[in-house]
């Protein structure tokens, strides 16, 4: 298989609560013949916060990002849905030559907006057809949960349709599992309020969980960390708050082709979810 | 407040800082409530977004900027995606923060004002976001000692926390950067 090199961007998260996540799609990546180089140094995009303080920062951040992946000479793959969307936001930002003038300057260094920035879900949908399957997710109901941010504004993030998405499905699909159809692919699940407004992530995740429950789904995908930590790791709460038996595991969509490519629960870090997935996979005879 | 029976003001303060940072014509709002009718947060809101649209029609920076809608807006982008004038009205709330920001006027949901603050220290200072300074440092500002605090045991058990902060190669030319966006935005 030819390998094709990316620079890699994981995101604060996935050095630490979504590490899970990291590991994933490192072996993921590797099995298919994607090489993700990480960037040395990179820092934090600026994340839920530098766009509500300052619209300078909110751009300046994600350059660095973009100016470090660019002296690299590789395109950019980012695994966080919240990190894309911040490094796409920039990047359309700086198509104005003054602003990338001013850009250069705030970041001492030269700069020419030249990065391709990419979601590891285009990364592995492109080798979708590729993928050997050792162990055909079959019989496995799987609600893929895009979130806010890997879909809109669909005009600058250029990922898929905003209302109804198809990438994750599809590669669902080619797993051997079945993607349900739901309303709530790309509904808010609360994203950086958990903290400041722990009531209003319970209810918006609560509306999430449910209908994919309702519909029969075994667990949830997903592709954003904060997403994941707002169904999994609160999901414990909302079950107390909404008198609401749920039982749904949330896993990347890493974790899931990782489990297609026969790597073992302990090496993919299953366990380290809120809402277990191994006595749900068990039953299904896919470990 | 019945917003619909005050006559607007051709021109305001809050109308032309808005149209400005946020690259949106306000004016082309018709008040259709597709924003609020898909907004997740709405129901939590004072004002809702189509609400918040006419108030800067109107030039009612006190109403605005004093909502909790501007802070409530989770920037989820749902109220751009389905505009049928094409505003961003995500952008435009983003715009009202930062108005808020510059004029010093007191947030009505204080504690995510305070969450943004604390993460963007935490990054300033580490280069990277570390959770625990995060939450602890958000715990003491927010004087809600024991947010959250029912995940720790949790967290740790998974390996989910990293104790001390991450060192970060880049972490000294992130606070240059920073400096001198602070050193523009003066200008």
């Amino acid at each position: 298989m030819k390998s094709q090199t990316y620079a890699y961007y994981p995101g604060c998260t996935l050095h630490s609560s979504a590490k899970e996540y990291d590991i994933s799609a490192r072996m993921v990546c590797e099995k298919l013949g994607i090489r993700l180089q990480e960037l040395e140094s990179w820092a934090c995009c600026g994340a839920s916060s530098a766009h509500n303080a300052s619209q300078l920062l909110s751009v300046a951040l994600p350059a660095r990002e973009l100016q470090a992946a660019e002296q690299a000479g590789l395109p950019l793959a980012v695994a966080c849905a919240m990190c894309f969307s911040r490094l796409k936001y920039a990047a359309h930002e700086l198509t104005d030559k003054t602003r990338l003038a001013q850009m250069s300057q705030i970041l001492g260094k030269e700069f020419h907006n030249t990065t391709e920035v990419i979601h590891l879900l285009q990364v592995i949908k492109n080798v979708s057809d590729k993928i050997p399957l050792k162990r055909p997710l079959k019989g496995l109901k799987v609600a893929c949960y895009y979130g806010c941010l890997l879909v809109r504004p669909r005009e600058i993030v250029n990922f898929d349709d905003d209302e109804n998405p198809q990438i994750m499905d599809r590669l669902i699909d080619a797993l051997g599992a079945e993607a349900i159809e739901w309303d709530f692919k790309v509904s808010c699940c609360g994203a950086s309020l958990p903290l400041s407004r722990h009531d209003i992530v319970l209810k918006l995740s609560n509306r999430i969980l449910s209908q994919a429950k309702q519909l029969g789904a075994d667990c949830v995908a997903v592709a954003c960390p904060m997403c994941h930590s707002n169904l999994d790791a609160y999901q414990k709460e909302i079950e107390a708050e909404y008198k609401n038996r749920l039982d749904l595991p949330i896993l990347y969509f890493t974790q899931l082709i990782g489990l297609a490519l026969d790597f073992s629960p302990k090496q993919l870090h299953l366990g380290k979810h809120f809402t277990d997935p191994l006595p749900m996979l068990r039953g299904k005879g896919l470990i | 407040m019945r917003l619909d029976t005050i006559v607007p003001s051709p021109q305001s303060e809050l109308r032309t800082f808005v149209e400005k940072q946020s690259g949106q014509n306000v004016l082309d709002c018709y008040q259709c409530g597709k924003c609020s009718a898909g907004c997740p947060a709405d129901y939590a809101m004072d004002l809702g977004p189509r609400q918040i649209m006419r108030a800067i029609q109107l030039g009612l920076k006190k109403e605005v900027l004093g909502s909790s809608t501007i802070w409530l807006c989770i920037s989820c982008e749902t109220c751009s995606a389905r505009c049928p004038a094409k505003i961003e009205i995500a952008r435009v709330m983003e715009s009202l923060r930062w108005l808020a920001a510059a004029e010093k006027s007191k947030p009505a949901e204080k504690n995510i004002e305070t969450f943004h603050r604390v993460f963007l220290s935490v990054v300033e200072r580490f280069g990277r976001v570390h959770e625990l300074s995060l939450a602890a440092l958000y715990n003491l500002f927010s004087k809600h000692l024991f947010a959250n605090i029912r995940l720790m045991p949790g967290m740790v058990r998974r390996g989910k926390i990293a104790i001390l902060p991450p060192i970060v190669k880049g972490a000294s030319e992130l606070k240059n950067i920073f400096h001198r966006v602070k050193a523009f935005e003066e200008k």
